[in-house]
């Protein structure tokens, strides 16, 4: 039976839940406030460039003459900024293709088949991740031309090469993500279909892929930005004449400082993040990574 | 449909016989259920019948087939899972083609079909709509109409109402059975619910260990059960461990002597369902075997009320008594009888861990 209790026990009573609601609610504005500065942390450099971009005077300098869209225009009439986006777009189409290609089947090997060296594969795939970019390069560029001398080919610094080395760095992304969502897949399902009467190409065509979906999408997002924004690989595999857009504004930089850096970058922003936006109509991103 | 005739299979995941020796013959539109308790290859014979495990030995044949060695996409079995396995992406009226669209069935011979099977669960008004839009209880008869729709020489079912909750699977049950009898489809059936078994199956299959114990109907299990684990399987029973002394007489471990039907002399268990016993205050003697005991344990269950009666130091029974008007309800501590006629006991021989 529940007793009664005395005024003072009751008053306590509310005292100490008033005090548990009061450090939660403490606790809950220090998260908010943690979140806030991390958010801060990453968006200021941001919100400088895309400020900085809008500046009218050639010195970055504040306070600010005034403000124009010149460094904008001065891009379009850079040769070298439209040639190098037009460049980095097409490498990281196409290494997102390839990538896909072959990272989805490796995928679906090490989800569903048992073998050896199952766990030696699985950490090689993911390994172009983990290696410095600066590393990655140099050792493609010695393979290269150690290749076109064996073989009298012209690989060094040809678009061919370049795709390879862009492919190396995507097949992280796709094999990661498309695993994550295949651990997730029921595969009764698959089993159902094979009963219906669909063999295994159909089955994948028809309910796996369909069901993995969102870890594809989400592959080849990540796949196109870490090509696109590639640099410390790629210096080591253009050609001449073969310019990506990150290599172009090295370029730039070395010798102006002028904001039409900044103007490239903001251009660079808002490609990758109506990319994501996209994206995220598919597929919720922030539950896939 | 066709007979479904399972010969001698055999499947090893690596050191453990999953199954061994199967046999099994499921006539043209006949419901056996398989019954077991878990791990006992009830699922992993569904699962070879299915062509999703390859037996090491062994043949299956369907009608005049042998699809032992068929894909699973080639035999025309009609599968029902546990957890319906719905297509996600595909509305209930896709899920229900996809049958017929693998057996490249023209659209408006589809349409037409999709509708029945639809309209047999009573779910036509729902073919637009997404699995997950659905209650448990409606995805499992999408599923059942999917597997129905390219009119399958077999139906499996793997435990396909354990996921409904409790009212839902009574008339679920009902509903799969009715259906059953009147498309005449041969069924297999795996589930480890005795009552589901029991309601549903023409035949029944209790499994343990990989192996098949008994085959038989309701009657032939419950009254002649083939040994101890199917006794205790299927229905309740009283074991009293002992040994047959001389013909038609048991002695227990506890040293009671008990009159029981002829069985061959040595070891033996005494198996007594809880309903063929009585509970007494008098003694009586007209009864082959009574014995004074005292109730331990009561448990009152609406119809009927379980006794547990101790009637040597070694032996419990459980007595399963009518709660009639009238009906005597002895307590706790009481002093009564148990008496049962020996043809009401039966005599498995050999020691229990045998």
């Amino acid at each position: 039976m529940p007793g009664r209790l005395s005024a003072p026990e009751r008053r306590k009573g509310r005292q100490i839940r008033s005090g548990v609601a009061q450090s939660r609610r403490l606790g809950r504005l220090a998260l908010k406030g943690a979140a806030a500065v991390a958010l801060a942390y990453i968006l200021t450099p941001l919100l400088f460039v895309t400020w900085l971009a809008f500046f009218r005077q050639e010195i970055p300098s504040f306070p600010p003459e005034g403000y124009s869209l010149r460094w904008f225009l001065a891009i379009a009439g850079n040769d070298r900024f439209v040639a190098g986006f037009l460049l980095s777009l097409e490498l990281a189409v196409i290494a997102t293709g390839i990538g896909l290609l072959l990272g989805l089947p490796a995928a679906l090997g090490l989800a569903r088949a048992r073998f050896g060296g199952h766990e030696i594969a699985s950490s090689t795939l993911l390994l172009p991740l983990i290696v410095p970019g600066i590393v990655l390069g140099i050792a493609l560029y010695v393979f290269q031309v150690e290749a076109e001398i064996a073989t009298g080919l012209p690989l060094l610094g040809s678009l061919g090469g370049l795709i390879a080395g862009h492919v190396l760095i995507v097949i992280p992304w796709t094999v990661r993500l498309v695993s994550a969502s295949l651990i997730g897949l029921d595969r009764s399902i698959e089993e159902a279909a094979q009963s219906l009467g669909a063999d295994r190409w159909v089955t994948f065509r028809r309910v796996t892929l369909p069901a993995i979906r969102p870890g594809v999408v989400a592959a080849a997002l990540f796949s196109f930005v870490s090509s696109f924004g590639n640099l410390e690989m790629s210096l080591f595999l253009v050609g001449p004449g073969r310019t990506t857009l990150p290599i172009a504004i090295i370029q730039y930089l070395e010798w102006k400082i002028d904001p039409t850096i900044a103007a490239v970058s903001v251009l660079q922003i808002l490609l990758i993040g109506a990319a994501m936006l996209v994206t995220d109509r598919f597929v919720r991103i922030s539950r896939m990574v | 449909m066709a007979r479904l005739r399972i010969d001698g299979i055999s499947k090893r995941y690596g050191e453990v016989d999953a199954i061994r020796a199967v046999t099994l013959d499921v006539a043209d539109g006949e419901f056996v259920v398989l019954l077991g308790p878990s791990g006992c290859g009830k699922t992993t014979t569904l699962r070879v019948v299915a062509g999703f495990a390859e037996p090491d030995s062994g043949s299956v044949a369907l009608g005049e087939r042998d699809i032992t060695q068929l894909p699973p996409w080639k035999r025309n079995a009609g599968l029902v899972f546990q957890n319906y396995a719905l297509f996600p992406h595909l509305t209930v009226a896709q899920n229900v083609a996809f049958g017929l669209e693998m057996r490249k069935v023209g659209a408006a011979e589809t349409a037409r079909r999709v509708g029945e099977a639809l309209q047999l669960v009573r779910l036509e008004h729902f073919a637009g709509r997404l699995p997950r839009q659905l209650s448990g209880g409606q995805q499992q008869r999408v599923a059942l109409a999917r597997a129905l729709v390219f009119h399958p020489d077999v139906l499996l079912l793997d435990e396909p109402l354990s996921n409904l909750d409790a009212k839902l699977r009574q008339d679920v049950r009902v509903e799969i059975r009715e259906l059953q009898r009147k498309l005449g489809l041969t069924t297999v059936m795996v589930t480890h619910d005795q009552e589901e078994a029991l309601t549903m199956a023409d035949r029944l299959v209790v499994m343990q260990d990989g192996v098949v114990r008994q085959v038989g109907t309701q009657q032939d299990l419950y009254e002649r059960p083939c040994d101890r684990f199917v006794a205790s399987f299927v229905g309740r029973s009283s074991f009293i461990e002992g040994e047959i002394e001389a013909p038609g007489r048991f002695r227990s471990k506890g040293g009671l002597s008990l009159a029981c039907t002829p069985a061959t002399l040595g070891p033996a268990t005494l198996a007594m369902r809880p309903e063929r016993m009585l509970i007494e205050v008098a003694p009586q003697p007209a009864v082959d075997n009574c014995l004074p005991g005292v109730v331990e344990f009561v448990s009152y269950l609406g119809a009927t009320v379980d006794m547990h009666v101790r009637i040597s130091a070694k032996e419990r029974v459980v007595v399963q008594i009518p709660n009639r008007a009238g009906q005597l309800v002895p307590k706790v501590g009481q002093q009564v009888h148990v008496a049962w006629q020996a043809a009401n006991g039966i005599v498995f021989p050999g020691s229990p861990s045998s």
